[in-house]
């Protein structure tokens, strides 16, 4: 793996805008989003010769590269498993890169998920079969799969809806402090918080994400090409993908310890490989389609002993100046919900010193992907 | 309501519940249990397997109540219960379902004051050969 360690820098980071409804298609969104990376960079569209995106994600490679007249292109990659894969676009092509497959790449994630249709509500995707187990109960929803464990989780760690609701607040705080967010200028209290409507008791709305039309993307070189690009370059310093054995996705639920999800398999790899531990982290950025999975992550990638995700979080531990700064642009749950790329944007802002709730000094970052999926993550340094 | 999409390693599960029977796909070579059915023992890789028939007893592990938006049919019994039961007599099986009356009962036939982790449960069958479950102290 010293093959990887700092090989690689992000040095260019785009976005379109984030709302609840964008006219344009997720095509020309990609393509905004990309150019706009791009041009952070100061590198011209013509070198990029690598790309990588979600499964999940309907602008292929074919299409991207046609539309903004990219070079020819010697590695690409799509990363399954939905929120589970953002890290891992930046991982792919760092691993290329570092091998010599290829010299520029971009990652990206562009979805209208704000004014697309809600997928629950297509009963045709409600069966495929792996659902045969779960869904004609009524277990429908993600919301309803990881209340399942949220719930065991309190019961097992006396984890609180206040712990939930501490997590919840970090991140709207932050996105008030982000004039791209769209929960900017909109404060939650802890009363709008628990007169809140149920989705999946125990999770009710302030516990789930957005749902957001936008795009981001990323652009990924190796670290000596990076000294010449016109931003501070972000080290790639460690990645990882983690599927834990006896895995199924979303409805973790028959292994030996459903509460030890994919966040575990994937941070071993990350430590191991790494030259920071989770006392080094200053700022983290952890992905948040639900509440419930932050108190999991925080013990999966252990700034915390298993149980204490909850305890965590008490005496503002995520907000600034705490133990452990929580997605500082407003996360999934308050800035937009893109699949978590925007957690890797607001992770190199941070390393720049740009974030709009900027961590002085911040150094290093955690960035990782959804829980509960078969995930990735990344450690990311200046 | 959305009815099992069954794929060829699930077949006999819903066969079998048809009829009435919870059964769980075991290894024929090593014994082990293992679910969701598999074409290949886990633990072996042997590809000989039986379907054990099991107690029908569990305790709930975890459970959820949720509240529309839903799939209309849902939506009209919420807030329901959908639990997972921890079979008694094979620690790790754990199977998702619903708390209810009785068979063929609604989804939110049982009162939310009544569901606790740990409780003890039997499993019933609905006319459409869905596993189910009601407390055993109702
Ligand atoms: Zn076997």
């Amino acid at each position: 793996m010293a093959v990887l360690k700092d090989a690689t820098a992000i040095v260019g980071i785009g976005q379109t805008p984030f709302a609840k409804r964008l006219p344009e298609s997720e095509r020309a969104l990609a393509c905004r989003a990309i150019l706009a990376a791009l041009d952070d960079a100061g590198i011209a569209p013509d070198e990029v010769d690598a790309l990588a995106s979600y499964t999940m994600e309907e602008t292929d490679e074919v299409e991207v590269a046609k539309a903004l007249g990219l070079g020819d292109l010697t590695f690409f990659s799509k990363v399954g498993y939905g929120g589970g894969g953002s890290c891992a676009t930046v991982a792919h092509l760092a691993a290329a890169i570092a091998t010599g497959q290829a010299t520029v790449g971009v990652a990206w994630r562009s979805r209208k998920r704000g004014s697309g249709p809600r997928p629950w509500k297509n009963t045709a995707v409600q069966l495929p079969t792996p659902a045969q187990w779960t869904r004609p109960y009524g277990l429908l929803r993600p919301a309803d799969e990881i209340a399942m464990l949220a719930r065991r989780h309190m019961h097992e760690y006396g984890t609180t809806r206040d712990h939930l609701f501490n997590v919840a607040l970090a991140c709207r705080n932050r996105a008030n402090q982000n004039p791209a967010a769209i929960m900017y200028e909109r404060p939650l209290t802890r009363e709008m918080y628990m007169n809140s409507r149920w989705i999946s008791e125990p999770l009710c709305l302030f516990d789930n994400c957005l749902e957001t039309d936008g795009a981001l993307a990323c652009v990924v070189v190796s670290a000596e090409r990076a000294r010449d690009c016109r931003r501070t370059p972000v080290y790639v310093h460690s990645a990882a993908q983690g599927l834990p054995a006896q895995h199924h996705g979303m409805v973790n639920y028959w292994n030996d310890d459903p509460l030890t999800g994919p966040a575990w398999t994937a941070a071993r790899h990350l430590w191991k490989h790494a030259d920071l531990t989770p006392d080094d982290i200053d700022v983290a950025q952890i992905y948040d389609a639900f509440t419930a999975l932050i108190p999991l992550s925080l013990e999966g990638y252990g700034f915390c002993a298993r149980g204490e995700g909850g305890a965590f979080t008490e005496g503002g531990a995520l907000e600034t100046g705490g133990r452990l700064p929580l997605n500082t642009s407003g996360g999934g749950l308050s800035e937009a919900y893109v699949h978590g790329f925007n957690l890797i944007t607001e992770g190199v802002r941070q390393l720049r010193g740009t974030s709009t709730a900027q961590v002085p000094g911040a150094a290093t970052c955690l960035v990782t992907a959804g829980e509960g999926v078969p995930t990735s993550a990344l450690l990311l340094r200046n | 309501m959305l009815t099992p999409v069954v794929d060829d390693d699930g077949a006999p599960f819903w066969e079998y519940a048809a009829r009435g029977e919870l059964r769980i796909q075991a290894c024929a070579d090593c014994g082990e249990l293992r679910f969701p059915p598999r074409p290949c023992c886990p633990h072996c890789r042997s590809f000989a397997t039986e379907w054990r028939r099991v107690a029908g007893r569990g305790r709930v592990w975890s459970y959820v109540r949720p509240h529309p938006p839903l799939l209309p049919d849902y939506a009209e019994q919420a807030p329901y219960h959908v639990v997972l039961v921890e079979l008694t007599d094979a620690p790790r099986i754990r199977l998702v379902g619903n708390l209810v009356s009785g068979p063929d009962a609604r989804l939110d036939s049982v009162p939310a004051e009544r569901i606790r982790i740990g409780a003890r449960v039997q499993v019933v069958f609905t006319s459409t050969g869905l596993p189910q479950w009601v407390l055993e102290r109702p």
